[in-house]
C-alpha cells in the first residue's frame, strides 16, 4: 500500500466524502481521510472547511494520526479562530502526558498556533515544560518561548519566560543549552528590551563553550553563532575563546566551520597583530577553509563568497592556496564564476604565470558569462601586476584573433583600463584594435573603443573618419556611447584643429539641440562655450592628463567588509549586502568589528616611536608634478564596469591647475581659480586668534632642527636647497641655504606656499643675493606668518612650498617641526588646567613612551620651557616626578601634558590630552627631538 | 531562521509543503516555481531572492527541495540541512524519487516536525530517528524505551544507544580515497589533491572508547617528541614515511577537544557504518596514472588523437575498471578506433570516445589512437577542447595514508582489545583525473 494515491482524488464531492469518512467509527477510515485532507493542503487545496471534523480525530492514542491532526491545524488555526479554541483542551492535556514525545509533541504545536486566545493557555503548560523533568521536552520548550515572543513579546517578557530561558544556559543537557541559545538569540534580535535581560556576559560564554564540546553539530552552530556577538572585555579573553573555539574548524559539518571561522575572524581583531597566537590562527584558518571547496556545489558557493570577504580582509590567509580555486571542468557555473574573482585577489607576481595560462583556457569555454569574466580578469591581471602587463595584452591580442564576438568586446573594455594605467605603452595594438571596428555591438565595447580612438587621435592618422562613422547613427546610440563620441571628437578637434572643424560642429549641434538627455545637452554645452571662449582653457580641461587607475578594483567599501565579516557564513556575506538590505522590519543593530583594547593601543605605539627617535626627522619628498593631480572630471564615464569603480574611489584629489602663461613676477602657482570646486573652501579663520607676537619674550636657546635638504640639485636643475624652521623672539623663521650647482648664474628666486594646516605664509618676500653664481651658496631667513589660507593636510605638518628662478619652478614639502607653532602664551593657570584635564573626555588621552637622555626633571622642565612648552606644576609621587604641562599652538589650540619621569627607568611616560587629537604625533615628534637634543 | 521547506518534481508541482514561520505565505511556494524552476534561463546560483524572501535550493536527480526564508539565516547550515534532509530520507525509503516522496509523504511530513523545530534544526541522526519515527505509529512503548529514546535524541552521546551486544566483536575500516589530478597536454600538474574517507563498520558491544592512530606526520610527530626515544618517522614498523595531512575533518563522534591538545584520534562510534574522518592530502601524490594526449586537427574535416596510458605503481598491483574518456567534437561523423588493450568505442550521445581496460598492471603503457571525421558546419565557434577524464580503482592509498592501529577498550564488559577482529582495507579511486588535451 503507498501513500500517493492520496494525491489523485481529484473528484467533486470530495469535501463532502471525506467528511463522512472523517467521522466514520473505524479507526482506519479516519486515518486515511486524514491523510487525504493533508495532500489535498499540500497541493495547495483549500480544506478549512473540514476543520470541526479534522480537530475531532485529534483525541487520540495513536501518535501518527495526532501528528497529522496538529499539521492540519498549524495550517487553519489562523483562518479559523474561534474553532482552533476546541483544541486547546487537548493540548493542555497532553502536556500532562506521561510520555515526553507526547508532552514535547504538544507544546511544539501549541506554540505554532498562532491565535491570540490560545497563547493565553499556553504560558501555564510552558513554563511546566520549561521544568520538565525530560531533557527532550525541556529542548522544545525552549523554542517555544521564541514562538512565543514571535506572537506576543509583552506577553513573555512580562511572564518571565526571559530569566527562565536564561536559566536553562546552564542545563546540564547540551542540546537544551543549544535551543536556549538559538531562542534568545532569536529574542535579542527582535527585542531592544529583551537583550538587556539576556545579555550574554563571560560566565555564559564560559558555559557555552563547555556544551560546544557535547551537542549536536546544528548546536554548534548555534552557540558559535551566539558566541560571534559577544565581545570579550580584552585580548586575554579573547584569545582563550579562539583557543577552545579553532577545534571546531575540523568539524565535519560546512556550518560548523564556518561559524568557528567567523568567531575567529572577529575576535582576531582584538589581538596583537605582531604576536605568534595571530600568524598561528591564520595558518590554522587556511586548510578547513580549502576543503570547504570539496563540499557539495552549493556549500562550496557559500563558501566562496565567504572566502571572497575573508581575503578581502586578511589576504595572507590564502595567499600560498592559489590552485585550489582553479576551475574545473565539470563545476556548476556558480562555483566558477565566484573562484575566477577570488583568482584575481590572490593573483600576484609569483603565480600570474600560473594564473594566466588558466585564464586563457577558461577563455576559450562554452558559457558566455564565465568567458566574459575571465577576459576582464586578464586585464586586471595586467593592471595589478605590472610587470606581467605585456603578457597579459599579447594574451588579450590572441584573443581578439579568435574573432569571437563578445570575447573581443570585452578585450576591447579591458585594453582600454590598460591603457589607462599604463599610458603610452602599448599604443602599437591600436591598428588591431581598429580592425574589429565593425563588429562591436555593445554599448561598453563601443564607447571603449571611442575613447582610445579620442585619447590617441593624433596617433591614428583616420581617427576622423572612423569617428565620423560612429557618429551616422549617433541618435540610436547609447548616451554612454553618445557622451563618449561627443568627448572623443572634442579631442581630436584640439588636437588637430586644421580638418575636424566640421565633424565637431555637427557633434556639438546633435547633442546639444538634437537630443533630449540633459547630461549629454550639458556637456555638449560646455565644450562648445569653452572651444568658443578660450581654446587653450579648453585643451587644459579636455586633454589634462588622466589620474591612473588603481590597482584593486570592485573592493567591498572598508566598514561594509568589517559588517559582512561579522556576518560570515550567513545570507549577508552570500549577498555581500548588510542585512537590513534584504530583511525586512526589525531593526537588528548593525554590527561592527571589535576594536583592539585601550592598552593594546598603547603598547604598539610604545615601540614604534622609540625606533624612530633614533632616525633623523623625515626625508622631504617631492610633490609629484601638479598637473598630473588633474582629474579629468568630464571624460570618465564609461561605467559601470571597472573604471567607474575606479573613479569612485579615487579622493576627492584638489584640483591644482598650473599658471598657463607665465606672467612675470605674478606667480599663482596654485590658482584660487578651482578653490569653489572643493565646496566651501576652508572655513575655520577665526581660529587665528591668539598670535602670540603681544608678549615680546626674548627667546635665546629654542631648539632649532639642523639644516636638511630640501631640494637635491638634481631634482632642482643645479640649485640645491637646504633648509629648517626657528622661532626666535616671537617669530617663526624659515632659514634657507640656496646652492647653486649648475654652470650658470641664477637669478630671479621667489617663493610660495601652498595652503597649510596652520596658514602658514611667507611674511615679506624672498630677500636673497641674485645672481647668484655658480658654486656659490646663499643663505637667508623668511619670516613667516600665520594669515595665510588654511587646509588640513596629511600629516598636519606637512608643507608644500615652490620656488622659482629663472630657470624653472620647483616643487618641494617639508615638515614643520611643530614647536616653531608653540605661542609664548602657552602657560595655562593651575584650575583652568585642571578643570580642562577633566573636562577632555578619557578618549581622547594618548600615551608615549619617550627614550631618556638621563634627563632631570629640572633641566627637561628648562629644555620645553625653552621652546614654549610650560611646566604648571610638579609633583612627585612614589619617587617618580610628574611633570604637568601646557602649550598653545599659533591657532589657538591647547595641548596638556603629563611627563612622567622614573629615575630607574630608561623612559619617560608622556600622555598627552586635547580636543585636537590630530596634533598629537606632532607634539610627540616635538618632546623626543627637543629631550634629545 | 529557515521558514518553510518545500519539495517539488521537475514540472514544478507541490509535493511536500511545509511551513515553520508566519513570515511565509503560501505564495512564496508559487514564486519560486515561477522564478526558479520555470525560469528562462537556467538559475545561476543556489540562492535566490525574491521580494526580500531567500529561496535556498538544491537539486537530486529531478527533485528540488528549497528553503525559505526572510531572515539573515547561516546559509551553510541550510544547504548543510537540506543535504542533510536528503540523506534522512534516503535512509528511510530509498532513493529520492516524486514516487518514493509521494509514497512517502506521511512520513516526510512526521520528520520534517522533528529535525526542524520553528526552523532550528534538531537531531538529524538517522539511526536515533528511527528508534522513534517508525511508520508504526500505533506501537506504543513503555516508560523506560521513551525515556531512552529520548535521552538519545537530546544526549551526549546521540548516536549510540546503550545495550548493544554482540556475540562476535568485529570492526572494518575502509580507507577510500579519490586522486583529483588536472594535468596540462605537456605533463605539467596543475592541480593535484588526494580526498580521502575513512569508512568504518563497527559491531561493538556495550560503550567501546576507540583510539585510533594514523601515520600523519604531526600526529606522529608530537608523540615521539614526548616519549623522546623515537625519532618519528621511518622507524615505525609499518615501514613507511609519514605523510603531510593538509586539513581532517571528523564525524561528531570524535571528540575534537582531544584532538587539537593531543593530537589523539578518540571516539565512541555509532553502532554499524559511518563516516568516521575525511582528510585531503596534496604532497608527495603517487599519481596512479599518466595520460599523454596527442590531438591533431588535419584540415577542417579530420581530427587525429592518439592517447597513452601509463600505470605508475607496483608492478604486483592490479588496477581495476580503468576507463578513459576522450571528449570528440560535437559535429563528428564518424570515428575509427584502435586499441592494443581493451575495448574502445565511440558512443555519439556522450560525444566521446569510452575506452575501457578491466585489468591493468604496474609499470604498464597502452596506447590508443583514432582518426575522428567532421561535419562542415557553419557554427564559427571554435570547439573547446574538453579535458580527458579518467576512472579507476587501485588496491592501494595513492597519499600514501596508513592505519596504524585501532584500539578498543570497553571497561565494562568483559573483552579486550585482543578479542576485536580488525579488517582493514585500501581503495584508490579516481575523482576527477583529468588531463588537457
Amino acid at each position: 500500500m503507498t501513500d500517493s494515491k492520496y494525491f489523485t482524488t481529484t473528484k467533486k464531492g470530495e469535501i463532502f466524502e471525506l467528511k463522512a469518512e472523517l467521522n466514520s467509527d473505524k479507526k482506519e477510515k479516519k486515518k486515511e481521510a486524514v491523510k487525504k485532507v493533508i495532500a489535498s493542503m499540500t497541493v495547495g487545496k483549500d480544506v478549512s472547511a473540514l476543520f470541526p471534523d479534522v480537530v475531532n480525530c485529534m483525541q487520540t492514542d495513536n501518535l501518527e494520526l495526532k501528528k497529522l491532526v496538529y499539521l492540519y491545524l498549524m495550517n487553519y488555526a489562523k483562518s479559523q479562530p474561534d474553532m482552533a479554541i476546541m483544541a486547546v483542551n487537548t493540548f493542555v492535556k497532553d502536556c500532562e502526558d506521561s510520555n515526553p514525545l507526547i508532552r514535547a509533541l504538544a507544546v511544539r504545536t501549541m506554540g505554532c498556533i498562532r491565535v491570540d486566545k490560545i497563547t493565553e493557555y499556553l504560558c501555564e503548560p510552558l513554563r511546566k515544560c520549561l521544568k520538565d523533568e525530560d531533557p527532550y521536552v525541556r529542548k522544545t520548550a525552549a523554542v517555544c518561548v521564541a514562538k512565543l515572543h514571535d506572537i506576543n513579546a509583552q506577553l513573555v517578557e512580562d511572564q518571565g519566560f526571559l530569566d527562565l530561558l536564561k536559566d536553562l544556559l546552564s542545563d546540564s543537557n547540551p542540546m537544551v543549552v543549544a535551543n536556549a541559545v538559538a531562542a534568545i538569540s532569536e529574542i535579542m534580535d527582535a527585542s531592544p528590551n529583551a537583550a538587556q535581560v539576556l545579555e550574554m556576559n563571560s560566565g555564559t560564554i564560559n558555559k557555552l563553550l563547555t556544551a560546544l564540546n557535547e551537542c549536536t553539530e546544528w548546536g554548534q552552530v548555534f552557540i558559535l553563532d551566539s558566541i560571534s556577538n559577544y565581545t570579550p572585555k580584552d585580548e586575554r579573553e579573547a584569545q582563550s575563546i579562539c583557543e577552545r573555539v579553532t577545534p571546531r574548524l575540523a568539524h565535519a559539518n560546512a556550518a560548523v566551520v564556518l561559524s568557528a571561522v567567523k568567531v575567529v575572524m572577529k575576535l582576531m581583531e582584538m589581538l596583537d597583530t605582531s604576536g605568534d597566537y595571530v600568524s598561528s590562527l591564520v595558518k590554522k584558518l587556511a586548510p578547513p577553509l580549502v576543503t570547504l571547496l570539496s563540499a557539495e556545489p552549493e556549500i562550496q558557493y557559500v563558501a566562496l563568497r565567504n572566502i571572497n570577504l575573508i581575503v578581502q580582509k586578511r589576504s595572507d590567509i590564502l595567499k600560498n592556496e592559489m590552485k585550489v580555486f582553479f576551475v574545473k571542468y565539470n563545476d556548476p557555473i556558480y562555483v566558477k564564476l565566484e573562484k575566477l574573482d577570488i583568482m584575481i585577489r590572490l593573483t600576484s607576481q609569483s603565480n600570474i604565470a600560473q594564473v594566466l595560462a588558466e585564464l586563457k583556457e577558461y577563455a576559450t569555454e562554452v558559457d558566455v558569462d564565465f568567458v566574459r569574466k575571465s577576459v576582464r580578469a586578464i586585464g586586471r591581471c595586467a593592471i595589478k601586476v605590472e610587470p606581467a602587463a605585456e603578457r597579459c595584452v599579447s594574451t588579450l591580442l590572441d584573443l581578439i584573433q579568435t574573432k569571437v564576438n563578445y570575447v573581443v568586446q570585452e578585450a576591447i573594455v579591458v585594453i582600454k583600463d590598460i591603457f589607462r594605467k599604463y599610458p603610452n605603452k602599448y599604443e602599437s595594438i591600436i591598428a588591431t584594435l581598429c580592425e574589429n571596428l565593425d563588429t562591436l555591438d555593445e554599448p561598453e565595447a563601443r564607447a571603449s573603443m571611442i575613447w582610445i580612438i579620442g585619447e590617441y587621435a593624433e596617433r591614428i592618422d583616420n581617427a576622423d573618419e572612423l569617428l565620423e562613422s560612429f557618429l551616422e547613427g549617433f541618435q540610436d546610440e547609447n548616451t554612454q556611447v553618445q557622451l563618449q563620441l561627443l568627448t572623443a571628437i572634442v579631442k581630436l578637434f584640439l588636437k588637430r584643429p586644421t580638418d575636424t572643424q566640421e565633424l565637431v560642429q555637427q557633434v556639438l549641434s546633435l547633442s546639444t539641440q538634437d537630443s533630449d538627455n540633459p547630461d549629454l545637452r550639458d556637456r555638449g554645452y560646455i565644450y562648445w562655450r569653452l572651444l568658443s571662449t578660450d581654446p587653450a582653457a579648453a585643451k587644459e580641461v579636455v586633454l589634462a592628463e588622466k589620474p591612473l587607475i588603481s590597482e584593486e578594483t570592485d573592493l567591498i567599501e572598508p566598514t561594509l567588509l568589517d559588517e559582512l565579516i561579522c556576518h560570515i557564513s550567513s545570507l549577508a556575506s552570500v549577498y555581500h549586502k548588510p542585512p537590513n538590505a534584504f530583511v525586512e522590519g526589525r531593526g537588528g543593530q548593525r554590527r561592527v568589528l571589535p576594536a583592539k583594547s585601550q592598552q593594546e593601543g598603547t603598547v604598539e605605539e610604545m615601540s614604534a616611536p622609540t625606533e624612530t627617535t633614533q632616525q633623523p626627522p623625515q626625508p622631504t619628498t617631492v610633490i609629484p608634478g601638479a598637473d598630473s593631480l588633474i582629474g579629468d572630471l568630464l571624460d570618465i564615464d564609461l561605467g559601470p564596469g571597472p573604471s567607474m569603480m575606479q573613479q569612485q574611489m579615487y579622493p576627492q584629489q584638489p584640483p591644482v591647475q598650473t599658471q598657463a602663461s607665465g606672467g612675470g613676477g605674478g606667480m599663482d602657482i596654485f590658482g584660487e581659480g578651482l578653490d569653489n570646486l572643493l565646496g566651501g573652501g576652508p572655513s575655520g579663520g577665526d581660529m587665528l586668534g591668539g598670535l602670540g607676537d603681544i608678549f615680546g619674550m626674548p627667546q635665546s636657546q629654542s631648539y632649532i632642527p639642523p639644516q636638511e635638504v630640501w631640494l637635491p640639485a638634481p631634482k632642482g636643475k643645479g640649485m640645491e636647497i637646504t633648509g629648517t624652521f626657528a622661532r626666535k623672539n616671537n617669530q617663526i623663521n624659515m632659514e634657507l641655504t640656496f646652492t647653486n650647482k649648475a654652470m650658470q648664474p641664477m637669478t630671479g628666486f621667489a617663493i610660495q606656499f601652498n595652503k597649510n594646516s596652520f596658514g602658514l605664509m611667507p611674511a615679506q618676500v624672498l630677500n636673497i643675493r641674485s645672481p647668484l653664481p655658480p658654486n656659490q651658496s646663499a643663505s637667508t631667513s623668511l619670516p613667516l606668518n600665520t594669515t595665510g589660507p588654511i587646509q588640513k593636510m596629511e600629516p598636519l605638518t606637512l608643507l608644500q612650498v615652490a620656488i622659482k628662478n629663472n630657470i624653472d619652478v620647483f616643487y618641494l614639502s617639508t615638515q614643520v617641526p611643530l614647536h616653531v607653532l608653540f605661542a609664548e602664551d602657552g602657560e595655562m593657570e593651575k584650575k583652568i588646567f585642571l578643570a580642562t584635564w577633566k573636562d577632555i573626555p578619557a578618549s581622547n588621552e594618548v600615551q608615549y613612551t619617550i627614550n631618556n637622555d638621563q634627563h632631570s626633571a629640572d633641566t627637561v622642565s628648562q629644555k620645553l620651557r625653552n621652546n614654549n612648552v610650560f611646566t604648571i606644576a610638579k609633583r612627585n609621587v612614589e619617587g617618580q616626578d610628574m611633570l604637568y604641562q601646557s602649550l598653545k599652538l599659533t591657532n589657538g589650540i591647547w595641548v596638556l601634558a603629563e611627563l612622567k619621569i622614573q629615575p630607574s627607568n630608561p623612559t619617560f611616560v608622556l600622555s598627552l590630552k586635547s580636543r585636537a587629537v590630530d596634533v598629537y604625533e606632532a607634539v610627540r615628534q616635538v618632546y623626543v627631538n627637543i629631550l634629545h637634543n | 531562521m529557515i521558514g518553510g521547506l518545500f519539495i517539488y518534481n521537475h514540472k514544478g508541482e507541490v509535493l511536500i509543503s511545509r511551513v515553520y514561520r508566519d513570515d511565509i505565505g503560501r505564495n512564496a511556494v508559487d514564486a519560486f516555481r515561477v522564478n526558479v524552476i520555470h525560469a528562462r534561463q537556467q538559475v545561476r546560483s543556489p540562492v535566490t531572492n525574491i521580494a526580500r524572501t531567500s529561496f535556498f535550493h538544491i537539486k537530486r536527480s529531478n527533485i528540488w527541495l528549497a528553503a525559505v526564508t526572510k531572515q539573515n539565516v547561516n546559509a551553510a547550515m541550510v544547504f548543510e540541512f537540506l543535504h542533510k534532509m536528503t540523506d534522512v530520507m534516503a535512509a528511510y525509503f530509498g532513493k529520492v524519487t516524486e514516487e518514493n516522496i509521494k509514497n512517502n509523504f506521511v512520513l516526510i511530513y512526521e520528520i520534517l516536525d522533528e529535525i526542524l523545530d520553528f526552523g532550528y534544526p534538531q537531531n538529524t541522526d538517522t539511526g536515533i530517528l528511527k528508534t522513534f519515527i517508525t511508520q508504526q505509529g500505533v506501537k506504543t512503548q513503555s516508560k523506560e524505551e521513551t525515556s531512552q529514546i529520548t535521552s538519545q535524541v537530546t544526549g551526549q552521546i546521540g548516536w549510540r544507544r546503550e545495550g548493544i551486544k554482540y556475540r562476535r566483536n568485529e570492526l572494518f575500516l575502509d580507507v577510500l580515497e579519490s586522486v583529483n589530478l588536472l594535468m596540462s597536454p605537456q605533463g605539467q600538474v596543475l592541480s593535484a589533491h588526494v580526498a580521502g574517507r575513512i569508512i568504518m563498520k563497527s559491531y561493538l558491544s556495550g560503550m567501546p572508547e576507540c583510539k585510533f592512530g594514523i601515520n600523519d606526520k604531526v600526529l606522529m610527530e608530537s608523540k615521539g617528541g614526548k616519549s623522546g626515544q623515537d625519532d618519528g618517522r621511518g622507524t615505525s614498523s609499518s615501514g613507511k614515511t609519514s605523510i603531510a595531512i593538509d586539513d581532517c575533518q571528523f564525524h561528531q563522534c570524535v571528540k575534537l577537544s582531544k584532538f587539537e591538545t593531543e593530537h589523539s584520534i578518540s571516539f565512541i562510534p555509532p553502532d554499524g557504518e559511518f563516516e568516521l574522518m575525511r582528510y585531503r592530502t596534496t604532497k608527495d601524490i603517487s599519481l596512479p596514472f599518466r595520460i599523454i594526449p596527442l590531438v591533431r586537427e588535419v584540415g577542417r574535416q579530420k581530427m587525429e588523437v592518439k592517447v597513452v596510458v601509463k600505470s605508475n605503481f607496483k608492478p604486483s598491483l592490479l588496477a581495476q575498471k580503468v576507463e578513459v574518456r576522450i571528449p570528440t567534437p560535437l559535429n563528428t561523423s564518424g570515428v575509427q578506433v584502435i586499441c592494443m588493450k581493451g575495448k574502445a568505442k565511440y558512443k555519439a550521445s556522450e560525444n566521446a570516445i569510452v575506452w575501457k581496460i578491466k585489468r591493468m598492471g604496474g609499470m604498464k603503457e597502452c596506447q590508443l589512437s583514432a582518426e575522428i571525421e567532421l561535419l562542415n558546419t557553419n557554427d564559427k565557434r571554435k570547439w573547446t577542447r574538453p579535458p580527458i577524464s579518467m576512472n579507476f580503482e587501485v588496491p592501494f592509498a595513492p597519499s600514501g595514508f596508513k592505519v596504524r592501529y585501532l584500539k578498543v577498550f570497553e571497561p565494562k564488559l568483559n573483552y579486550s582489545d585482543h578479542d576485536v577482529i580488525k579488517w582493514v582495507r585500501y581503495i584508490g579511486r579516481s575523482g576527477l583525473y583529468e588531463t588537457r588535451c
